[in-house]
């Protein structure tokens, strides 16, 4: 606070005030909008809609199937990521740049690549229909779609944190008589967690709002296959305004108590990496 | 990002061959099964009726109708979403300010949204029975259902993009240079034009990068505000490329939505290369934009 008066650099009233403007205009506004619209609702009609026993489908799906998704992307994105970081391989620039692949490719052209994909005629679903797994158009292909959408958090998490580790404290594990294994799960896979559950929390936070992939995946059937954003999606396309207007309220409050904790995971990760390097 | 000394680490601070070995190749499987295979399957769908169904599905008015859209979208877009993320970088990182980390939160917000909402958000403002509906219905001025609605759902969709990619790098950088350029006698735009733009150059370019690759590959928010109107010759419709994707794909005609798709999978191919060329140009960018950790808290 106290450099500001000897702060010579100008623009500060320029640009905070059009930050403010220009935040207020696209995000704040529109935002307030949907609250003040959801509190016209009476809250009898509000609990109508948001425990409908379709609502309630709707979310055991959405967080069973996220949660699921990002989990095998923990586990596998936690593989990658050390073997990025690690290991020297023919084409691992490629596949460096290819994690990112979920984030660049619109997510219009992978719902449809994948529903066509595990479809019972397609490249993979083609192998798994003799065994009678049945992959798009049902639960298993949501779950897919969010995992292909959820690949590249935990990689990119856990990556730098993986390459800024001390070589010395390994050094000092196997100086002690630690094994390779013992080292990783007593020494490197603590010092991991923070980025791997911060990586977990927004590929989780992400696949709960997801749409574009899995509306092509999902047969959208009510209380089988529709998650939260096809629920919504469903109720403005038939004009119930006042409807998805209370479900995007709940869907808006658990992202921001989301979002409240990956900024506490992040501010937890980088107070142990302070005190494990210091 | 790779460190020599890990990986020619000594045998006790490394993994024995075969672990090695084995890691690789569930890592390249699972590399393969989820973004190779679809990759490939893309173009391989899209040239499945030949060369000819192919060029025509994107001579198509339609088509060639949804490209116009989604430049209008992203040409409106990104260059606003720019000069808000100079600003806010500005503010944020050669300030300080009381309530600086909620600025921060209230940025990334657009982030935490899903897609649907932040479509439905604009409806409930500008759509018929939102709060400036009856008022723009009556100056006969449309905005959902229209192209303005398409660019304000791309705008908020965005809007993150640049910013996030600038303050961290401008925090870092701090305010000497700026300082010494004003002491020197610079007045404040030649010290933004002289100094501050040549240092955040790099940055502002892999945030117009990825910026870029979401508002034109932007789907659900999109969708709710669009309406599906097909374009003609000489009327522009308001279906973008993504949206022009799903109507073929409902139709039935997989190959043409695959046809469609392949270029916004050309462009997300790009997308990468100029990113891994931007990063490899400047070790310290990690495109935050597309891995959301929270601005200014990330593991440096």
């Amino acid at each position: 606070m106290a450099k500001k008066q000897n702060n010579v650099l100008p623009g500060f009233r320029l640009t905070l005030g059009y930050t403010l403007v220009y935040l207020g205009l696209i995000v704040i506004i529109p935002l307030a909008a949907t609250f003040v619209k959801s509190s016209e609702l009476s809250w009898a009609e509000f609990s109508h809609t948001v425990f409908s026993p379709q609502a309630l489908a709707a979310y055991r799906l959405s967080f069973g199937a996220s949660f699921l998704a990002a989990a095998v992307n923990a586990v596998f994105g936690l593989i990658v990521a050390w073997v990025l970081v690690r290991y020297n391989f023919y084409g691992k620039r490629v596949v460096d740049a290819l994690v990112d692949l979920p984030f660049a490719l619109p997510t219009a052209v992978a719902g449809i690549t994948l529903a066509t994909l595990y479809a019972p005629n397609g490249w993979i679903g083609a192998w798994l229909a003799p065994l009678g797994i049945k992959v798009s158009y049902t639960r298993l292909g949501i779950f897919v779609a969010l995992t292909f959408i959820g690949l590249p958090f935990i990689v990119r998490t856990v990556q730098p944190v993986l390459a800024d580790l001390d070589p010395e404290i390994e050094e000092a594990a196997a100086s002690l008589g630690a094994n390779r294994w013992q080292a990783f799960c007593r020494v490197i896979f603590p010092m991991l967690s923070p980025a791997l559950l911060t990586g977990f929390a927004l590929a989780f936070a992400r696949a709960l709002g997801e749409y574009g992939s899995v509306v092509f995946i999902s047969s959208n059937i009510p209380m089988k296959t529709q998650i939260v954003p096809l629920l919504i999606m469903s109720e403005l396309d038939g004009f119930q305004y006042a409807k998805a207007t209370a479900l995007a309220v709940v869907m808006l409050v658990i992202s921001f108590l989301l979002l409240l904790a990956i900024n506490l995971l992040q501010w937890w990760n980088n107070r142990h990496n302070a005190t494990s390097l210091a | 990002m790779t460190d020599d000394v890990k990986i020619n680490a000594p045998r006790r601070l490394s993994e024995p061959p075969f672990v090695r070995r084995l890691l690789i190749t569930v890592a390249l499987a699972f590399i393969v099964l989820f973004l190779v295979v679809p990759l490939v399957s893309v173009f391989t769908e899209a040239l499945r009726q030949g060369l000819g169904y192919y060029f025509q599905t994107l001579r198509d008015p339609a088509t060639v109708n949804a490209i116009l859209v989604t430049l209008i979208a992203a040409g409106i877009s990104v260059p606003l979403n720019c000069v808000f993320g100079v600003a806010a970088a500005w503010t944020i990182a050669k300030f300080d300010f009381p309530g600086k980390n909620i600025l921060l939160t209230l940025i990334d917000l657009p982030f935490s949204i899903s897609p649907v909402i932040s479509g439905m958000i604009y409806v409930l403002v500008f759509g018929a029975q939102g709060w400036f509906g009856p008022w723009l219905m009556e100056h006969d001025i449309r905005i959902i259902w229209a192209v303005p609605g398409i660019v304000l759902a791309t705008m908020f969709v965005t809007f993150p993009f640049v910013a996030r990619e600038l303050i961290p790098l401008m925090q870092a950088q701090g305010r000497t240079e700026e300082e010494a350029a004003r002491v020197l006698g610079a007045n404040g735009w030649q010290t933004f034009w002289r100094v501050t733009l040549p240092n955040i150059k790099w940055g502002l370019l892999y945030g117009v990068i990825l910026c870029n690759a979401r508002a034109m590959g932007e789907f659900g928010a999109v969708s709710v505000v669009s309406g599906h109107i097909s374009g003609k010759a000489g009327a522009l419709g308001t279906n973008t490329i993504p949206l022009h994707v799903q109507i073929l794909y409902e139709a039935n005609d997989l190959t043409g939505a695959f046809a469609v798709a392949s270029l916004l999978t050309f462009l997300a191919l790009v997308t990468l290369v100029l990113k891994t060329w931007v990063e490899y140009k400047n070790i310290g960018l990690r495109g935050t934009a597309f891995t959301p950790v929270p601005v200014g808290k990330r593991p440096h």
